[in-house]
């Protein structure tokens, strides 16, 4: 139905509307800077996050419908040009991503004035919509050099963003982010390189169906394992995971938010659209046995994620850490790789981003109101701010993985996948996660419920009306999803059933 | 690659790490264009008379990169601004041990409490 009506009404958005996809936020942001008012700004990212969801929209239904959807860049057909090629998995990503970017819009508005200067707001608003370019360009593009550009671009927006937190250790923890990403986004670019050079082409496809004659050379391992390293350091996996735990904790809360539930899922999209598409199951499990080598570093990552987070004092640290642990699951189900398993690593990545952008946008709550992060000044703080506090409540049921929330939805794919290949001992480490979950979330709970108030609290009130209404949305949507999961299901199910090939 | 990363890991100077970035990012970039060259072959320019062109693409395609190593340098450096005005150092081992001071500063303080 909405197909019908922006085909016919509005043929020159239908058309384009990959490449507007990614060029409609880029061309506002240069408008938000020349705007140096911060309201006007944040109308701007509103109209361009809204278009971004609505032309999201547009593009699964049209995926759903139509199959694959390629679209030439400058009508140059694809070997020789740029090709945009939305299929259902990417069409799913990227609704999935503006979704949160509109979402936590009402958010932005009020949390930055706390943490920015008000004439540097303008310059906020102009990153932050070249991250959501850089991260959707990631998701829409066929071209392997042009999943780094867009790499490099929705990094370095982040590198700054990060830079723009209240505490001093914001810079530093912004610094090694930058040198750390940087060597990872170079590795990346070594593999396409080595990948250019082995096949002579740019595009995914076309080097899909040249793998086969290169297959037995020794250079596509040199790229496979490249590519392998630089994925893993951009995903906070387990060895390479220290600039998540200091960026989340410094950062500005709407920084944490946006980030926690895309930047890294992002990344893993990648990790999925090379492993399968490009070099293909055989290749990646069978001949370089990339699914034992990931299913030591994810368990590595729930073991120790959930355990730091155990022991954290700092309520923002916790959560990265938190994070941390469920990057493992996801990067453990796309290891085993089955049909099962990595349909429940996609559902995963919806889910987790919807509890953890709850849970941050909570916590920067509460550091909006208070000043403070650390759980023992923040006691009894749940009896002042309800509605701040019932959204850790649902974020945390859902980290767990307790029914009615979109987590158990997840849990119970993941625990299924193992069964069915009966990889009984990592059922029993996803299961002993959750219980560190529990104490976790539950410290949480006890410290900010049912402590007693500290003498500086005792007037501290709710947040303002627009923060309540986003962390109101985010609940709403956590219980939706986990009492009728079909859509996210369903869909992540035919993406794997494409994605593996049969 | 290994002499960018070597100057990355072992010095503490931010600068001198950011230059051993530029050193990473520089190999990385012999590398395409080190592909692209053609034996006996001229230079990518259309002229009169030559069969053989060198490979264009990798050129173009560094060109891109050679920029998006300027713009993390220039983040990096605009940052390292602001550490020297925060820290008063940009040796990282010195802003190491003022962060630990501030972290054990903010425990005695509620200790106290």
């Amino acid at each position: 139905m909405i197909l019908e009506f922006v085909n016919e009404s509005l043929p020159l958005i239908a058309k384009n509307s990959p490449a507007l996809q990614v060029t409609f936020p880029m061309l506002l942001a240069i408008l938000c800077i020349l705007t140096r008012n911060a309201k006007t700004s944040f109308y701007i990212t509103l109209v361009a996050t809204a278009f971004c969801l609505l032309n999201s929209i547009y593009l699964y239904e049209s995926t759903s419908n139509n199959g694959v959807i390629s679209y030439h860049m400058g009508r140059w057909p694809p070997p020789f040009g740029i090709e945009y090629s939305i299929d259902q998995l990417n069409s799913l990503l990227i609704m999935v991503i503006s979704f949160f970017a509109l979402i936590l819009m009402p958010y932005l508005s009020d949390s930055i004035k706390d943490e920015i200067d008000k004439n540097k707001i303008c310059y906020f608003h102009c990153l932050f919509l070249l991250c959501l370019t850089g991260l959707l360009g990631i998701l829409s593009t066929n071209d392997i050099f042009n999943i780094y550009v867009f790499l490099e671009i929705s990094s370095l927006t982040t590198y700054t963003m990060i830079s723009m937190g209240k505490d001093r250790r914001a810079l530093s923890s912004a610094f090694s982010y930058l040198i750390l990403g940087t060597i990872g986004a170079t590795f990346i670019l070594i593999a396409i390189g080595v990948l250019y050079i082995l096949t002579g082409s740019l595009n995914l496809t076309d080097i899909a169906d040249k793998i086969e004659i290169i297959e037995s050379s020794n250079a596509i391992f040199g790229a496979f394992a490249f590519l392998t390293l630089g994925i893993i350091l951009k995903t906070a996996l387990f060895p390479l995971h220290i600039w998540l735990t200091n960026a989340y904790t410094y950062s500005p809360s709407f920084v944490a938010t946006f980030l926690s539930a895309t930047a890294t899922k992002v990344s893993v999209y990648v990790f999925i659209r090379f492993l399968f598409s490009l070099f293909g199951y055989e290749l990646s499990f069978e001949i370089l046995y990339i699914g034992k080598i990931l299913i030591i570093f994810s368990v590595a990552a729930i073991i120790f994620g959930s355990i730091s987070a155990i022991y954290n004092p700092n309520i923002k640290r916790l959560l990265a850490f938190s994070s941390v642990a469920q990057m493992g699951y996801i990067s453990l189900m796309i290891a085993v790789g089955t049909y099962l398993s990595l349909s429940s690593s996609l559902i995963h990545i919806v889910n987790h981003g919807l509890a953890k952008s709850l849970l941050f946008a909570s916590a920067g709550a509460i550091f909006y109101r208070t000043g403070m992060v650390r759980l023992q000044n923040l006691s009894g703080i749940g009896k002042k701010m309800p509605i701040t506090f019932a959204g850790i409540v649902v974020g945390g049921m859902s980290l767990i993985g307790i029914p009615l929330t979109p987590g158990f939805v997840s849990k119970w794919y993941m625990i299924s996948a193992l069964a069915e290949e009966q990889l009984y001992i990592l059922i029993a480490i996803v299961l002993i996660a959750s219980i560190f979950a529990l104490i976790y979330v539950w410290k949480v709970v006890e410290y900010l419920y049912f402590g007693k108030i500290v003498k500086e609290n005792n007037n501290i009130k709710e947040v303002p009306k627009a923060m309540q209404c986003t962390i109101l949305a985010l609940i709403f949507v956590n219980i939706y999803f986990g009492i009728f999961p079909e859509l996210i299901t369903e869909s992540a199910k035919n993406i794997s059933k494409n994605v593996l090939g049969f | 690659m290994l002499i960018g990363f070597f100057i990355v890991v072992n010095s503490h100077n931010l600068i001198k790490k950011l230059m051993g970035i530029s050193i990473f990012q520089t190999s990385v970039l012999l590398l395409y264009i080190s592909a692209s060259y053609v034996d006996d072959a001229d230079i990518p320019i259309l002229k009169e008379g030559v069969e053989q062109y060198v490979n264009p693409l990798p050129h173009v395609l560094m060109l891109t990169a050679i920029v998006v190593g300027v713009a993390t340098i220039a983040v990096g450096l605009g940052i390292v601004v602001k550490i020297k005005e925060e820290y008063d150092t940009i040796e990282d081992d010195e802003i190491l041990k003022k962060d630990l001071k501030s972290f054990a500063d903010i425990e005695k303080a509620e200790t106290k409490r």
